[in-house]
């Protein structure tokens, strides 16, 4: 999309310095505020973190150098590996929401009277805070009263502490994220679909191609963008997990629910953690992580705006 | 069209899907319907286990009214709109500057100013979180809402610029090579020219931001504290350990917690999808 | 439009600051007494002080409990008031070691605190300096249905097998003995105190909070096995890991549990929910080893001068009229808890007159609570390691052994 270069018509000699040098002045002029802003408060501060790690420091006193100590002691830290163990398994059960919401789209994709409604109400859980979903799923798994051990009732089977059980209590917490995740992937999906060519549709139904195959083969490589960006969100939202955990476990029982984001917190901040070090360490593995993807994302990025 | 319209097929299928439409619904926001429900019940039902059957009395005013008089919940959202809408203003106007340089003027590192500002919007907010809280103290705006807001506005600077740049960049560049044509200068190019064409950008932005801090939960715990300046989902929280087993209070207060960005997407939802589907096709 | 939301939030700033400048004369006082009765306490305290001191003018922040725990950092390192609430113990170590509390040795000396306040000048006390005031404690033990003890026709229990019978019975009557919530893990710690204070003492529980013992050490695995012992009979609540301290107060008010290992500020909300004082009862958490002197837990409650206090001549003044006798009574009195000074009179009521006679016979020492008498870190790895244990009491040599790396590290 570069333009061309037009010849300037203008004669040169009136022109004010500012009116000569606008062109190549105005970008940063308009860039400053949100520079400045964004340096403060996010760049400089990654850099930050990652100096505090090698530091010992408990937020109120002098810190200490370290070095590379709070990295060797995580190596060693038992927590920590729970923590990454719960990451990996949001980072994978999080992808449900995906085909989740494409299959739910595909059953809203019709033109029904009221289906805009539907639609939309399809939607709402991700227009919902996350403390709200939290404390109503906390809620759903209550060993007492909860619907869910109420219906598991129905068919004789004794209440679960889903959020008191260790074994169970990752998984219930991700399948309450789940809920609002998979509006989200849904809503990207209906508007993927809304966009899809028609006539290759027909062509491939007088091709006799039908159901899973059509969707398969025609229907979801036109879906890609869509599925680009459901898959982007997903995985910033499992990496992210934290309202949910702070709201329906605390992390516990017994630390089992933790995933890196929430250690990091409960080092660092929470009513017994004092070391902001170590915290940051964690911050900083998390991170490195999390720019796995984001390199990845960049590079498509630049990718594209090459192709165009 | 895919999957095939209903319209085309067997009577029994359209009959099935109709049926099917409902109960799809019921069982996807059963959680949501318990709470409404929960929200109107007395405290009499609840003491009594009453969770699920009919309610022997049904107290809508008395729950809203009581959770308003007995809690500072009132403050909590009225704090949350003073966070909010700020945001909203500073994060959109800072982009709408961002992502019209990023996307008009061709100059060195422009990409990598755009990378940049791409990769801070997906940085996990564990990592920012020691040093903007000793900045935020620094600048003596800890526990206040323009603390929080400030913040706010800076991190969504990046998400709101990859939204603009890519918004600008799709309009007809022709328009700003006529209008320097004519020798109009690149702020009045930028007011006159760029701005109102970005009128549904801004909306659909405003929109999503609007609901995303609104929800934010993290960086409320982390740059305020108690009832003066915590926003309501902050709020929610620790009201939910005051009202022990009130669920009918707790669920009243969810409610209230909810409404504000829901009225928003019932308001606006075109543009709430818009953005959000942003990519989405190309 | 720029200027009026400038103008908006100066005039907001100033309202809300935690007021940085103060004038001569002006005390700031911040405390996380937001619950309906200890804000009553220190409304009529601050009132009591003011029209005492009429040059002095009180400004008064109140913070909501929970957030006060983190928030106290951040005050006191940034912009820090003249007074503050805290916990006595452990709690206030990393304060104190980052040099942000003031100490008050002068003021203790000046007003014969040492002796009035004898019983507290121990946990007070960090590398042989005095670090604050305390104006009230509250005594743990055991709340229990007394109705319902009546009705199976138990006996108060004393001792360990008494208690444990009394348990069995219980059961069998489809009681669960004991209701407690761990989700905040703090509760658990509040257990593991009583047992271990009553299977190896006082000594040696001070000594593994300061990380002189081993927690691999047969003593703690004693505790452990006791401990054990009841959560093999199934004497606390099914899936407490699910609930908080308030959540399991319910099957107790219920009637379906019959014992709470708590403190004294569990009788509030007992009652709110209507059990009258012929239902509630209260005993001393009943002897283990019959060698080892009873000894309880009863934290306190304390008020400190922060280091960058700018009025500290009225604080130190707020601080003795804290400590006095007729003070003291009645703020306690609001408190529904026990004064410190010996001069002090106790309410009338019947929970705090028995934590009173049982606190102040008792020759075992007093141990302030798990999280305070132990540092930070090791508290929250051991309420952890707890919770898990009352869950997977199988796994208990893994849980010490984990604690043990936690203590290696702690106390370098």
């Amino acid at each position: 999309m570069t333009a061309p270069a037009l010849p300037d018509t203008h004669p040169p000699a009136q022109k004010t310095w500012w009116q000569q040098n606008q062109q190549r002045l105005a970008p940063w002029l308009f860039l400053a505020p949100g520079i400045f802003m964004f340096m403060m408060y996010v760049i400089i501060p990654i850099f930050q973190s990652v100096n505090i790690s090698f530091y010992e420091w408990d937020g109120l006193g002098e810190a200490t150098w370290v070095g590379a100590d709070n990295y060797i002691e995580l190596m060693d830290d038992e927590a920590f590996y729970t923590s990454l163990k719960n990451n990996v398994i949001w980072l994978v059960l999080y992808m449900l929401a995906i085909p989740g919401g494409l299959l739910v789209a595909l059953f809203l994709n019709q033109t029904v009277r009221g289906i805009r409604i539907y639609k939309s109400l399809f939607f709402f859980p991700f227009v919902i805070s996350q403390v709200v979903v939290g404390l109503v799923f906390a809620w759903f798994y209550d060993p007492n009263f909860g619907l869910m051990n109420i219906a598991l009732g129905w068919f004789g089977i004794e209440p679960i502490a889903v959020l008191a059980n260790e074994d169970y209590v990752t998984y219930g917490i991700i399948a309450a994220g789940l809920w609002p995740q998979t509006a989200y992937c849904m809503i990207l999906y209906l508007t993927g679909l809304n966009a899809v060519d028609p006539e290759q549709i027909e062509a491939a139904r007088l091709d006799n191609a039908k159901g899973v195959k059509m969707l398969w083969y025609v229907i979801l490589p036109q879906l890609r963008p869509a599925t680009f960006i459901a898959v982007v969100v997903t995985v910033i939202g499992a990496l992210r997990s934290f309202d949910l955990i702070s709201i329906m476990t605390d992390g516990g029982p017994w630390g089992s629910s933790r995933v890196l984001a929430f250690y990091m917190y409960e080092q660092a901040f929470s009513e017994y953690g004092f070391r902001m070090g170590y915290g940051a360490a964690i911050a900083v593995v998390l991170f490195l992580i999390m720019m796995i993807y984001i390199t990845g994302f960049l590079y498509k990025m630049y990718r594209d705006e090459r192709g165009r | 069209m895919f999957p095939t319209p209903i319209e085309k097929t067997s009577s029994g299928a359209q009959i099935a899907y109709k049926i099917a439409l409902p109960v799809a619904l019921i069982v996807w926001l059963l959680p949501l319907i318990a709470v409404a429900l929960t929200s109107v019940r007395s405290a009499g039902d609840i003491t009594a286990g009453n969770y699920w059957g009919w309610p022997t009395s049904f107290n809508l005013i008395e729950n809203y009214t009581a959770i308003f008089e007995q809690t500072p919940i009132g403050k909590y959202i009225l704090n949350s709109f003073k966070v909010t809408i700020p945001t909203v203003i500073g994060a959109v106007a800072i982009s709408c500057m961002t992502g019209f340089a990023l996307a008009v003027y061709k100059f060195k590192g422009n990409l990598l100013l755009f990378f940049m500002f791409v990769a801070g919007n997906f940085v996990p907010f564990q990592i920012l979180m020691v040093p903007v809280r000793d900045l935020t103290l620094d600048l003596g705006m800890y526990n206040t809402w323009y603390g929080l807001a400030l913040f706010h506005i800076a991190f969504q600077a990046g998400f709101c610029t990859l939204f603009m740049r890519n918004f600008i960049k799709a309009l007809p560049y022709e328009l700003i090579e006529a209008a320097r044509v004519e020798g109009i200068s690149e702020i009045r190019i930028f007011w006159y020219v760029v701005m109102p064409l970005m009128k549904p950008a801004l909306a659909a932005l405003s929109v999503l931001i609007f609901t995303f801090i609104w929800n934010d939960y993290f960086w409320a715990t982390v740059l305020t504290q108690g009832a003066d300046q915590q926003p309501i989902t902050a709020g929610l929280y620790s009201l939910n350990g005051q009202w022990v087993a009130a669920w009918h209070l707790v669920s009243a207060g969810s409610i209230v917690a909810a409404l504000p960005p829901v009225l928003m997407f019932f308001l606006m939802q075109r543009h709430f999808i818009a953005g959000l589907t942003l990519g989405a096709v190309k | 439009m720029l200027y009026t939301s400038l103008k908006l939030t100066a005039a907001l700033a100033a309202s809300t600051l935690i007021s940085s400048a103060a004038l001569a004369g002006e005390l700031v006082i911040n405390t996380d007494t937001s619950d309906p009765a200890p804000k009553a306490a220190f409304e009529a305290l601050i009132k009591g002080f003011e029209a005492e001191n009429p040059d002095v003018t009180v400004t008064w922040n109140l913070f909501d409990h929970e957030g006060y725990k983190t928030s106290i950092r951040n005050f006191l390192t940034a912009d820090s008031p003249d007074l503050a609430n805290w916990y006595a113990g452990n709690r206030m170590l990393p304060y104190v070691n980052a040099g942000l509390f003031e100490p008050v040795d002068d003021v203790w000396e000046e007003n014969g605190l040492k002796d009035s306040l004898a019983s507290s000048v121990g946990s007070m006390t960090i590398d042989g300096k005095i670090w604050g005031v305390p104006y009230t404690y509250y005594q743990w033990g055991v709340y229990y249905r007394k109705d319902i003890f009546e009705e199976q026709g138990i006996a108060v229990p004393t001792n360990w097998d008494e208690f444990k019978a009394a348990g069995a019975k219980l059961s069998e009557a489809g009681i669960t003995p004991i209701t407690i919530g761990t989700k905040y893990l703090w509760t658990a710690g509040g257990v593991f105190d009583y047992i271990n204070l009553r299977t190896n003492g006082y000594d040696f529980h001070m000594a593994l909070g300061k990380g002189e013992v081993s927690w691999t050490d047969d003593r703690v695995k004693a505790t452990m096995n006791n401990w054990k012992e009841l959560i093999d009979a199934g004497f606390f609540l099914e899936n407490h890991a699910a609930y908080s301290w308030q959540e399991a107060l319910a099957p107790m008010v219920q009637g379906d549990a019959a014992m709470y290992v708590m403190g004294n500020f569990a009788v509030a909300p007992l009652r709110e929910a209507g059990l009258s004082d012929d239902q509630l009862g209260f005993f001393q958490f009943p002897v283990i080893n019959p060698d080892v002197p009873l000894a309880e837990e009863a934290p306190t409650d304390t008020i400190h001068i922060p280091a960058n206090a700018k009025n500290k001549e009225d604080a130190k003044k707020f601080l003795a009229y804290l400590a006095r006798p007729e003070v003291q009574t009645e703020i306690n009195k609001t408190l529904g808890q026990l004064p410190i000074n010996k001069n002090s009179e106790v309410g009338e009521d019947k929970f705090l007159q028995a934590g009173y006679e049982m606190l102040s016979t008792t020759d075992g020492g007093i141990a302030q609570f798990f999280d305070r008498d132990y540092p930070a870190e090791m508290a929250k790895a051991g309420m952890e390691g707890f919770q898990e244990f009352m869950v997977k009491p199988e796994r208990m040599d893994a849980i010490l052994e984990r604690l043990e790396k936690v203590r290696a590290r702690v106390y370098k």
